[in-house]
């Protein structure tokens, strides 16, 4: 199913502004994730879609081509994943998933017969009787996502599906989660503060900062082609090369670094992985930090910029700490951004 | 061998405490199946006494076990909105309300009895029927209904779990009877019990508001004492107790669960 929001904004009534007037539009079958710091309007877009939260006037949010806009949420037929799961302590696994069938008025058989495929589907028949407090988090975390599935819903929205599980379950549920949400075939919005989720997850992203969408587009649009100094940062950690533009070059507190083009007007940024150590390079500084990370070594340089500039290195054998190194950006994998952009 | 001493002593301050409270109520139970508490224990058992009350007071009984379900059905109508309510909408107001609710039990029974008299006395038809002493009851037993109910539903993040249910596409009262209702049901079941065993042994304000021909089961008691023999009163006592007793355990394993639960 599209949905098309525009102009959709919410002020809270103590004056507070968490979403400033929004336009999107997700793709039926697309899975959307919206992603940003705490506090940038994320959950309060998705309440909104959902219906759990009224826009300001002037908003308008179109499901196909109904007007859904002042429709209530039990109504508009969207599944939700909530950070806290929500599912009913008093009601067993099986219950919290055929709760909005029930809602739905179906007959006892076909409420039983549509349970059972939806807990298949996720790997929960074991549990079916289960109250929820004998669940662990990932358990939990599946029902939830089965509870909002079961009604077949036009659109699911998950709000941090997966921040509620520890660090370790996490990495394994995403990649689980992935699957799941493709296997349903449905359109879906999710929002997550982590990156690395959103990458894992959605088709596109929409970074969110402020209250607004700042950039929206497919994972790899946002990590290459970042728009503004804040996407750079927040998607793949991007460092601000702060220095003096004097035409192609850019002079650091470490040397004299080459740009592509004409570089006032831009900020400079530049990835982790573009940070080369190399005899040749026109930049020196010294090793601070080193982290092995088995595949390669984050190596912490001081003496280029004012903060610390981070290298990938994958050979055999880092660099010493204290050692004087040599580094080497290549002119064309710097990201050059406008100023005067959030 | 200190320790053992240490332990003598608290096993005889734990006996005398105990002999403190029971030896009374052993002593008037005793008394209500003697047949001549005069003559002692050796004048022989009977359960006479026993149905002698029966004979004069059973309607105080049945008066103070309807008194009770009366209570208990108007307290849980409005109790358990009221506790909802508040717990919705946490924040300054509700914290008046649910203090503004609770003042009965500031309040001694005899001002709240007093004070009920004073607007309401001059109804003649409202003061003589049972009813006056319900609202009476009511009063008087309503917060504990609503704090109960309010632990538990405080304890829980019911916004959530309401906003759950609504996006499977439960109604404002589908949600009421489905998630609120039945995770509230620890704290329902407590304050209950509580409501219908304070009801039942209300007597302060009981008292103030009673005629001669609504006497509760301790009003009843207390009349017992002052017009009847000994034997009748105690007898009396023992009836009291065997309706009392298993309300109160009930009621204290009912209020641990569901403290348990807002924990």
């Amino acid at each position: 199913m599209t949905i098309c929001l525009t102009n959709t904004a919410k002020t809270f009534p103590d004056g507070t502004r968490a979403l400033l007037p929004t336009d999107l539009t997700v793709e039926t079958g697309e899975i959307v994730s919206l992603l940003g710091p705490s506090g940038c309007g994320k959950t309060t877009l998705l309440r909104i879609i959902a219906g759990l939260e009224d826009p300001d006037r002037g908003g308008k949010i179109l499901f196909e081509e109904d007007d859904v806009t002042t429709l209530p949420v039990e109504r508009r037929k969207v599944g939700m994943v909530f950070q806290s799961y929500a599912l009913f302590p008093n009601m067993s696994v099986r219950a919290n998933i055929g709760y909005g069938l029930k809602m739905q008025k179906l007959s006892k058989s076909e409420i039983n017969a549509r349970v059972t495929e939806v807990m298949e589907m996720c790997q929960l028949e074991k549990f079916s009787t289960r109250s929820i407090d004998a669940l662990s988090g990932g358990q939990r975390q599946r029902v939830a996502l089965a509870r909002a599935i079961a009604p077949r819903p036009r659109l699911l929205l998950l709000d941090e599906p997966l921040s509620a599980l520890d660090a370790s379950m996490r990495e394994a549920l995403r990649d689980e989660l992935a699957v799941l949400l493709r296997k349903f075939k449905i359109t879906a919005i999710f929002v997550t503060h982590d990156q690395d989720e959103a990458m894992a997850i959605a088709d596109r992203v929409a970074v969110m900062s402020n209250g607004h969408i700042v950039q929206s587009g497919t994972p790899e649009e946002l990590y290459r082609n970042p728009n503004s100094p804040f996407v750079a940062g927040f998607v793949g950690n991007a460092m601000h090369l702060e220095g003096k533009r004097v035409g192609k070059m850019l002079e650091l507190e470490g040397g004299r670094q080459k740009l592509p083009f004409d570089g006032s007007g831009y900020f400079v940024y530049v990835r982790a992985e573009d940070v080369q150590i190399d005899d040749t390079g026109s930049l020196s500084g010294e090793v601070e930090t080193i982290t092995f990370l088995g595949t390669h070594y984050r190596i912490g340089i001081k003496g280029i910029i004012p903060n610390v500039l981070t290298s990938i290195f994958v050979g055999q054998r880092a660099p010493e700490i204290g050692s004087k190194i040599k580094v080497n950006i290549k002119p064309e994998t710097l990201m050059l951004l406008p100023e005067g952009v959030a | 061998m200190n320790n053992s001493n240490i332990k003598i002593l608290q096993i005889s301050v734990t006996l005398i405490a105990c002999a403190f409270l029971f030896v009374p109520m052993i002593l008037s139970v005793m008394a209500g199946v003697t047949a001549n508490y005069f003559q002692g224990v050796s004048s022989g058992l009977t359960f006479k006494w026993v149905f002698q009350v029966w004979e004069l007071y059973a309607e105080s009984i049945f008066l103070s076990l309807g008194l009770a379900i009366a209570c208990l059905i108007s307290t849980l109508i409005i109790g358990l909105p009221a506790a909802y309510g508040l717990a919705r909408h946490p924040g300054w107001l509700s914290r008046i309300l649910e203090e503004f609710i609770s003042l009965p039990l500031a309040v001694p029974g005899l001002a709240l009895a007093l004070a009920l008299l004073q607007l309401y006395g001059s109804m003649k038809g409202f003061r003589i029927s049972w009813t006056f002493i319900l609202v009476g009851h009511v009063l008087y037993t309503l917060p504990f209904m609503v704090r109960s109910i309010l632990a538990v539903l405080a304890s829980m993040d019911l916004k959530t779990l309401e906003e759950g249910a609504s996006t499977l596409g439960a109604s404002p009262w589908q949600r009421f009877r489905d998630i609120v209702v039945p995770n509230a049901m620890p704290g329902i079941l407590a304050g209950s019990l509580t409501v219908v065993t304070l009801s039942i042994g209300e007597f302060n304000l009981t008292w103030m508001l009673h005629t001669p021909y609504l006497k509760t089961l301790p009003v009843g008691l207390a009349d017992s004492y002052a017009s009847m023999r000994l034997e009748i009163a105690s007898a009396y006592t023992l009836v009291f107790f065997i309706i009392i007793v298993p309300l109160l355990m009930a009621m204290q394993w009912a209020s641990a669960r569901a403290q348990r639960i807002a924990q």
